[in-house]
């Protein structure tokens, strides 16, 4: 099993670890490859699009010609997992201009809507499928404003949703990669794979 | 759906949010803006976060006398100006003017050599603040301390202002070089390393164990040029800082652009030539060589 860490800008380490960790804890034999380049999203399983600056990851994977195959992967119905910035870039609508998003995800997101980084917090999460609360960390994090009908709600606060599921797409505003916490790594990405 | 969180019980200004905020600029170039003009083009251009300050260090350099923290009016406009992260630059231990940048809403503060230090004996003790600071270091012990003092981020401090990228090089030589010493060594001779070197124990072994620092290093100090970007990747820093690169080069945008695009394909020469073809021409620069040593920023506030 391959699985992609979309490399262009970010905390993709971080994610390439939790990657690796959520696939031990189930005893699959997973490759997980941080992508800089085109060419490698087509032959993997599952991708992830890790937290940065959503402006410049998104000119990135246009420059770079990894967008159109991001959005294959998802019409192919394989699994993306997408975080914060990484949220932001999947979105149907960014509601900026200076990001233009995949949309591969039927949401429109407020950047930056919970302040700017003096704002930015920590704290424990109910997320609908798990049973214990997730430890969150929201850098500059941005919020799910509007929600398409086939959009599931997985989590909120201050009652905006931060945690969202379609299809395929799993998409954070917060950031799980920074914890030790990988459930919700193994969730998006293995979940899906498990009938496989 | 599971029960709504609210907002009381949030934790803000922890360590884990300060320095998760710094490694999501990993992989990213943070360039220097003097104007809200400049923070516009950098954005657009894929900078994953400005730094504001008076003047670039080549400027102050050229200037001379002392320099202090940008001005809030101006620090006002750039955060406006920008959806990426504001940083700005404070005077080496220069509480107030720490608070003033925190006021205003910077996402992170640079205790900066370049700028005349404010005490000569100690630096800010950033662990009070809710925003995170970035400091410079010459060597792993400097790194250390500054981590002990509540540094999010670690960038080499080259010699700013001068276009030459020698002393970032050479202070992240001695970082990673320090690093792999104190991995192999047993547990008494990091304590050892840890009372000769003035660095705080605890950070000597955990840095010893992750076989890397424990915050983000960036690159910072000289770095003109695309190749530049890439070499201080190759050297393993996570990301880079540009001064006076950018805005003192021939075409900014063009510079900028292929500044970004070499911190992508710094392991790809192929695309690396492409990119540094497109750059145009860089900063005159000076060497670091001819510089006199009163004239040196890296040796402030060790």
């Amino acid at each position: 099993m391959r699985v992609a860490v979309v490399g262009v800008q970010g905390d993709v380490a971080e994610h390439v670890t939790a990657v690796e960790r959520a696939a031990a804890s189930r005893g699959h034999a997973v490759e997980a490859t941080a992508v800089r380049n085109a060419g490698v999203v087509p032959d993997c399983d599952a991708v992830a699009l890790p937290g940065g600056e959503s402006t410049t990851i998104s000119r990135l994977l246009h420059r770079r010609d990894i967008a159109p195959e991001l959005v294959a992967h998802v019409e192919a119905g394989k699994p993306l997992f997408a975080t914060c910035a990484g949220l932001i870039v999947a979105a149907r609508d960014a509601r900026d201009s200076r990001v233009e998003t995949l949309d591969v995800l039927d949401v429109a997101v407020d950047r930056n809507a919970f302040g700017r980084q003096r704002d930015s917090f920590e704290s424990r999460l109910d997320v609908a499928g798990l049973d214990d609360p997730f430890p969150a960390v929201f850098i500059r994090a941005p919020a799910v404003a509007d929600v398409g009908p086939d959009v599931e709600v997985l989590a909120t606060v201050d009652g905006q949703p931060v945690a969202v599921r379609e299809g395929p797409v799993v998409g954070l505003a917060f950031h799980p990669e920074l914890t030790d916490d990988f459930r919700l790594h193994d969730v998006a990405l293995f979940d899906p794979l498990a009938g496989d | 759906m599971a029960e709504p969180t609210d907002l009381e019980n949030l934790r803000r200004g922890t360590d884990l949010v300060k320095r998760g905020f710094a490694r999501m600029q990993q992989g990213g170039v943070i360039m220097d803006v003097v104007t809200r003009e400049q923070a516009r083009i950098a954005e657009d251009i894929g900078a994953v976060a400005v730094m504001a300050l008076e003047a670039v260090p080549a400027d102050i350099r050229k200037r001379g006398g002392v320099a202090r923290m940008p001005d809030p009016a101006n620090v006002e406009g750039i955060i406006d100006e920008v959806s990426i992260p504001a940083m700005g630059k404070s005077r080496i231990g220069h509480r107030k003017e720490a608070e003033i940048l925190e006021a205003l809403g910077v996402d992170m503060i640079d205790e900066s050599e370049v700028l005349t230090p404010a005490d000569d004996r100690y630096h800010i003790d950033k662990r009070e603040f809710t925003a995170p600071f970035v400091c410079g270091a010459r060597n792993l012990q400097e790194a250390l301390r500054r981590i002990d003092e509540g540094a999010a981020m670690i960038r080499t401090k080259g010699e700013a202002g001068t276009g030459d990228v020698n002393q970032a090089v050479h202070h992240q030589r001695n970082i990673k070089g320090a690093i792999r010493q104190l991995t192999g060594m047993n547990h008494e001779e990091r304590e050892k390393w840890a009372r000769e070197h003035e660095a705080p124990g605890h950070l000597v072994h955990e840095t010893a164990e992750m076989g890397r620092l424990p915050v983000v290093n960036f690159a910072a100090g000289g770095i003109a040029t695309p190749a530049d970007a890439a070499l201080m990747m190759y050297h393993g820093c996570d990301g880079i800082f540009v001064g006076s690169g950018v805005f003192g080069a021939e075409d900014p945008e063009r510079m900028g652009t292929a500044i970004v695009d070499a911190v992508n394909d710094w392991d790809n020469p192929e695309a690396l030539a492409q990119v540094a073809g497109a750059a145009g021409s860089g900063m005159s620069g000076e060497s670091n060589a001819s510089l006199p040593e009163e004239e040196q920023l890296q040796d402030r506030g060790v």
